[in-house]
């Protein structure tokens, strides 16, 4: 657990009574959440549980029907600019990297900031350069997406997403289609992310990372929130019977 | 821990890496392996042997022994038994630029210089870029101006008395550089999630992938003006040009829009994730993908299009195989249409085999390397 911020507490991401279905199904229930402004979250749950659908909801990439998204004060409604526009201000991790591969790494990395922001090239560059150095593959700037392994990949597309200097950042289960060996070098990237300050919001199943860095563990099963706690208690002490299941599934 | 009775064991360490074990190689090796290999092979082989040497010293004596390469009179070629290759010889002007005034015969070849030449730099990938197609427009516009005359002191020469290579060269590549653009816009267009665009575009293709090129030419040229307002008209070989245009625009769209589909569903979403807008989100992630894909499948349909230009010739207008029929109306050299006839096939083949060979490399090229 990392020591609050010593300033004014306030939230930077809240859901409030979201719901969504997916036709006739229901995929999100009831949903509120709070996320603290740099504090991180893990959200765990069974495979269909909607774990994902809710952090895609809180850039847009799912529509919720009911309820309010509001993202560092901008409510999210149904209109381009302000969709366009949370979007910069928050970055997301992929489970399949999605980095372009017909662009370089580099170019993966400036293509936002010169699009979105205008940045000059060059500046672009420098600043694609430093992540590159934090995320640690700064010889791989010009290789193409497709010569590199996948937690290489991953780190990648990490530090595209810090591109934009997002005040939130997203992770969809960024470890799940890693070899086993590349899961820890990913990991490692996130908790010096952690302990910089980031605002997380985290879908994973890895539970150490939990236990290391998270300020609330999320469990969703069934497309509603079943059990939230601060690590220590989340793990040691479940009290919903499906949190427990769930644990003793995966914790062996 | 060795469990009393089982079989199963591996034996630990290996050699050192080293090279494969040599192949077999050499004349004698290739020809057993690829003419030789089978009863039955051997059979086709011999077969194929026979049949050449019945045939090829024939074809030899006529198109080159017995062959007359050069005389203006047609009596001469009467008299040999070989081909007579000196109706090309005697009638080239007329084959490659049509009606064209004789004179002005240097600024066609200028233009098919041009035009060869820009589609030469095309070729290279390192040329790709928003720019190569400002300079593709630059060309057309330099080739119109050689064609048309009339500024910098050139004879004014009229649309109706264009023809030949030049004309077929000018059709073919207006046809795919204003072809190409409106392809990807119904394509994206018809993934629209507006109705009415969506509606607009997969009824124009529809439309146009449902009715012959002819018609289409046909309607360009003969409905066409008359729904145009009284003493307006629009230039003859330009109505062609917007009917293979739309013709082309409708196929390569369905490839485009083949392409489109290919892309993974992540790609849209990581563009999205950045706060790209569509355009961006289109212009530098979506179609340079999508395009690369389907390059082999359009660049068939753009060989296809260089064919089509011969149907404009049913209209009246004289590209390199009408004016070749025009040529052949001499009655002094009308016995010789075989001869030039060859001569055009060979012209066709050579474009459009060049074409497809370098579908064949770049398709190669695109594969490998990038993870795409």
């Amino acid at each position: 657990m990392t020591t609050p911020p010593a300033q004014i507490q306030e939230a930077i991401v809240e859901l409030r009574g979201v719901n969504k279905w997916f036709d006739a199904f229901h995929v999100l229930r009831d949903i509120d959440l709070t996320v603290g402004r740099g504090e991180k979250v893990v959200v765990c749950g069974p495979s269909g549980s909607g774990k994902s659908t809710m952090i895609r909801c809180i850039n847009r990439l799912e529509e919720h029907q009911e309820g309010d998204i509001i993202v560092d004060g901008t409510a999210l409604v149904a209109d381009m600019r302000a969709i366009e526009e949370i979007r910069r201000r928050v970055g997301m991790v992929f489970q399949s990297f999605n980095l372009f591969p017909h662009l370089s790494v580099i170019e993966n990395l400036t293509l936002g900031p010169i699009l979105v922001n205008e940045m000059p090239q060059d500046e672009a560059e420098a600043e694609a350069m430093s992540l590159l150095k934090r995320v640690r593959i700064p010889d791989q700037a010009w290789k193409y997406p497709g010569q590199l392994s996948g937690g290489q990949q991953q780190r990648v597309a990490i530090a595209r997403a810090l591109m934009l200097k997002p005040k939130v950042m997203l992770f969809d289960e960024p470890t799940s289609a890693l070899d086993p060996e590349m899961i820890n070098e990913v990991l490692d990237v996130m908790i010096e992310l952690a302990d910089d300050g980031m605002t997380m919001i985290c879908v994973t199943h890895e539970m150490g990372f939990a236990r290391k860095v998270a300020d609330l563990v999320v469990f969703m099963d069934d497309g509603e929130i079943v059990e939230a706690a601060a690590p220590e208690p989340f793990f040691d002490q479940p009290e919903n019977e499906r949190t427990k299941l769930f644990l003793s599934q995966i914790l062996h | 821990m060795t469990v009393a009775n089982t079989i199963s064991r591996a034996e630990v360490g290996a050699s050192p890496r080293r090279p494969p074990p040599a192949q077999e190689s050499g004349a004698v090796h290739w020809l057993k392996k690829n003419l030789f290999s089978s009863p039955f092979n051997t059979a086709m082989t011999l077969l194929a042997l026979w049949a050449l040497f019945v045939t090829l010293p024939d074809v030899i004596a006529w198109a080159f022994l017995d062959a007359i390469w050069r005389t203006d009179d047609p009596a001469a070629c009467r008299a040999a038994a070989g081909a007579c290759w000196a109706v090309i010889t005697e009638k080239h002007r007329v084959i490659l630029f049509g009606t064209f005034p004789y004179e002005e015969h240097w600024r066609g070849t200028l233009a098919i210089v041009a035009i060869v030449g820009m589609a030469i730099i095309s070729a290279f990938k390192r040329f790709w870029s928003a720019w190569l197609f400002g300079a593709w427009l630059a060309a057309i516009g330099i080739v119109l101006v050689l064609l048309l005359g009339g500024v910098f002191g050139l004879t004014p020469t009229g649309t109706h008395q264009w023809g030949g290579l030049p004309l077929t060269l000018l059709m073919f590549v207006g046809t795919v550089v204003g072809g190409m653009p409106a392809a990807v816009l119904l394509a994206l267009g018809r993934r629209s999630s507006l109705p009415a665009i969506k509606a607009l575009c997969v009824g124009f293709i529809e439309v146009v992938r449902g009715v012959p090129l002819i018609t289409v030419l046909f309607m360009a040229s003969l409905m066409f003006p008359l729904f145009m307002p009284e003493g307006m008209t629009i230039d003859k070989f330009l109505r062609a040009q917007i009917g293979m245009i739309l013709f082309f625009a409708a196929y390569a769209a369905e490839i485009v829009r083949g392409g489109l589909q290919a892309i993974p569903r992540g790609q849209y979403e990581a563009a999205d994730a950045l706060g790209l807008s569509y355009r961006q989100k289109t212009g530098r992630i979506i179609l340079p993908q999508a395009l690369k894909i389907v390059l082999p499948a359009l660049m068939n349909d753009i060989i296809r299009a260089f064919k089509n230009t011969t149907f404009v010739s049913i209209i009246g207008l004289f590209d390199v195989l009408g004016a070749t029929a025009t040529a052949l109306e001499d009655p002094r050299w009308v016995l010789y249409a075989q001869e030039a006839y060859i001569f055009i096939f060979v012209l066709y083949f050579a474009f459009c085999y060049s074409m497809s060979k370098y579908s064949e490399h770049i398709e190669r090229d695109l594969s490998k390397g990038r993870n795409l």
